[in-house]
């Protein structure tokens, strides 16, 4: 299968024009064409050719600029859609795909017909398709660049055997012009003066060597996809047609023992314009009617316009999500993640934290946060010295000498010390820069006022001063 | 005419049993400088605290520990209180965890207060907001002030004053609380001037 406009057949597909059509592609400081469609190549255009000439020849060119990262996604998913006529079909070059038909031939009525099948469903899509068949990969290769599906081989010419244009004019000036001219030749000289290349080529066309078809490990993909005959526009006819979308997505990442982590959900408008719902999950998930509901948020934010003809939900993160036992006992946090994944889709999920043990001296940095949904809690706690229930940044105290104060004035209030406990000295980890703690040394101390509130101070004997940081319960 | 008025003047006073621990499928209030140490003792149990993300001060696990596992407790940061209001209103609602904290900064208006209301009744769950002083709202089953209390006799004590000045469903009271780190449980004590032989100092 050869595509011979490829990527302008791709560019057309969406977006029609009527006269002559050419990608461009910067190439060594040029803009060359890279891909034209058949009015342009009847204006005289050619591949290759630099734009300025192009449009010297054809004013009224339409050439936008070429995208072969597309291209080469288009040919991806087109031979996805080849996997239907048989399993072994893989890349030939950048524009083309081959197929190893041999055993799948009478699913479609014989030869003709599947060649046919194909000619008639690249033509509606818009596609120009050369085909080629032949015994070996070489010679429908040759086919469908230079001749006809069934023309005969020997018949061909020598550029159809996928050789360079050196050696192709050097084999003209000898007279070997076709194939058959090569097959009839002594081999030996041939090798000598063209190399072995050249002998590996034709003996591939010829099916004297095997070329195996290497098809394309497939990643799978989930994803699916449904177009509409009518546009939509209701929220619940949208969250219908999620949950038809969903079930088979679920069905396949059941099958493979995952689960998603992150959802895309693209509705495409009659317009062309694109909406994304996006849905971070807080653990992998597989299950639709669950799935379901979280979308709800998403798609009411989604603004229809003239109507939506397309949905397509696509699972853009995965994780292994193996099968559970049924009934084992401890409950499933399901529950938990949902309530973690709807408050994520609207504050983020990074803002829904849990606390995590940390190995430190230093107050502030005993625990650490970690979002909560890539994270397990932990135990493990251990709190060697009573420490308060809030810190806060230190917030200096007017106070002199190591004791704690009697009297002191804190956040606008009079406090007397009535008890004090400590010293607990804590010294700065020095491996790491800390800022707050560059004023060395810290004394803490429990101090409980007569009025009440039990706080933390400590004294910085290396700078002397004093402060509070953190209030007990 | 004579029988109303030993009904007056005599003050109800509510059991603490029958009003602390807070009543399900409410939203109570709390305010006071001991107010996260209310909340960390009422929860008892996973516990999601709604804090908004510009607040500078944190909750240590360290601190609340003798008090309460850290965790069962997830935090959740919103931008603002209209964030933390629906975050709140969907935790409530869910009852996947069965208390919810959630710090207010300014007012609620009585359409909010109610709502969180009927989000606690919908998922059997107690939300408790912790409010600065005089911000709470009308649709609050119970409100509460809270504030540590000097002790005189014991080291290491967490002696607290906690009143009820609200209280949708029964009469009004306060109490003298300590935290038994022994044994794990709240008991409650008499004020230091209802005892015998104390001085009657400020408490």
């Amino acid at each position: 299968m050869w595509f011979p406009r490829l990527a302008s057949d791709r560019v057309l597909r969406a977006r029609p024009v009527d006269g002559a059509f050419a990608l461009t592609l910067k190439a060594k400081n040029t803009e060359r064409i890279y891909c034209l469609n058949r009015a342009a190549e009847q204006a005289g255009l050619g591949r290759g050719m630099s734009f300025a000439d192009a449009r010297a020849f054809c004013p009224d060119l339409i050439s936008p600029p070429a995208r072969p990262d597309l291209d080469r996604a288009f040919l991806a998913s087109l031979r996805r859609w080849a996997t239907r006529y048989c399993p072994w079909v893989g890349y030939e070059g950048m524009d083309g795909l081959v197929l190893d038909v041999s055993g799948a031939t009478h699913l479609w009525g014989g030869e003709p017909m599947m060649l046919a099948d194909m000619r008639a469903r690249a033509s509606r899509a818009g596609l120009e398709l050369r085909l080629g068949l032949g015994e070996s990969r070489g010679a429908a290769w040759a086919r469908a660049h230079y001749g006809e599906a069934q023309s005969t081989l020997t018949d061909l010419p020598v550029a159809a055997l996928r050789i360079d244009d050196q050696m192709v004019t050097a084999l003209q000036r000898l007279g070997l012009r076709c194939i058959g001219d090569l097959t009839v030749a002594a081999r030996a000289p041939l090798a000598r003066r063209f190399g072995p290349d050249l002998m590996l080529r034709l003996d591939q066309a010829m099916g004297h060597v095997s070329e195996p078809i290497m098809p394309e490990s497939v990643a799978p993909q989930f994803a699916t996809r449904m177009s509409l005959p009518d546009p939509i526009g209701l929220t619940e006819d949208v969250m219908g047609i999620t949950a038809r979308l969903l079930r088979p997505l679920c069905d396949k990442l059941k099958a493979q023992e995952m689960g998603a982590r992150r959802l895309c959900l693209t509705l495409r408008r009659v317009d062309q314009g694109h909406q994304q719902v996006e849905l971070r999950l807080a653990a992998p998930m597989r299950d639709p009617s669950r799935i379901l509901p979280l979308f709800e948020r998403g798609v009411g934010e989604v603004d229809a316009g003239f109507g939506i003809d397309q949905m397509r939900i696509e699972a853009t993160l995965i994780e292994p999500l193996p099968a559970q036992q049924i009934g084992s006992g401890q409950s499933s946090p399901d529950q938990l993640n949902d309530l973690i994944t709807r408050i994520g889709t609207r504050i983020g999920l990074e803002n829904i934290q849990r606390f995590l043990p940390a190995d430190s001296h230093i107050p502030e940095r005993a625990f650490s946060i970690a979002p909560a949904a890539f994270s397990k809690p932990e135990t493990g706690w251990v709190a060697p010295r009573p420490r308060p229930l809030c810190l806060f940044p230190p917030e200096p105290i007017a106070a002199r000498g190591p004791q704690p104060p009697v009297q002191f004035r804190w956040r606008r209030m009079r406090l007397t010390t009535g008890r004090a406990i400590g010293p607990e000295r804590i010294a700065p980890e020095w491996w790491l820069s800390d800022d707050t703690w560059r004023t060395g040394l810290r004394d803490y101390w429990q101090v409980d006022t007569r009025e009440g509130r039990r706080l933390w101070l400590f004294y910085t004997p290396q700078n002397p001063g004093w402060f509070a940081q953190g209030e007990f319960t | 005419m004579c029988l109303f008025v030993p009904f007056m003047f005599t003050p109800m006073r509510v059991e603490f049993h029958n009003v602390f621990p807070l009543r399900r499928a409410r939203v109570h209030e709390v305010c006071g400088a001991g107010a996260m140490g209310f909340a960390v003792l009422a929860a008892r149990g996973p516990v999601l605290w709604i804090r908004q993300a510009w607040l500078s001060e944190t909750l240590t696990p360290q601190g609340m520990l003798p008090l309460f596992d850290p965790g069962q407790m997830l935090l959740a940061r919103p931008k603002d209180q209209l964030d933390a209001l629906a975050v709140a209103e969907e935790g409530l609602k869910d009852g996947a965890l069965p208390h919810v904290v959630l710090e207010i900064t300014r007012p609620l208006d009585l359409r909010e207060g109610r709502r969180l209301q009927l989000a606690a009744k919908a998922g059997g769950t107690t939300g408790l907001c912790i409010i600065p002083e005089g911000m709470g709202s009308n649709a609050a089953e119970t409100r509460w002030h809270a504030r540590p209390v000097f002790d005189f006799e014991q080291e290491d004590s967490t002696l607290k004053r906690w009143e009820i000045t609200k209280n949708k469903s029964g009469t009004l009271g306060a109490w003298h609380v300590r935290w038994d780190q022994q044994t794990s449980r709240l008991d409650v004590v008499s004020p230091v001037g209802e005892r015998p032989g104390s001085a009657g100092a400020p408490g």
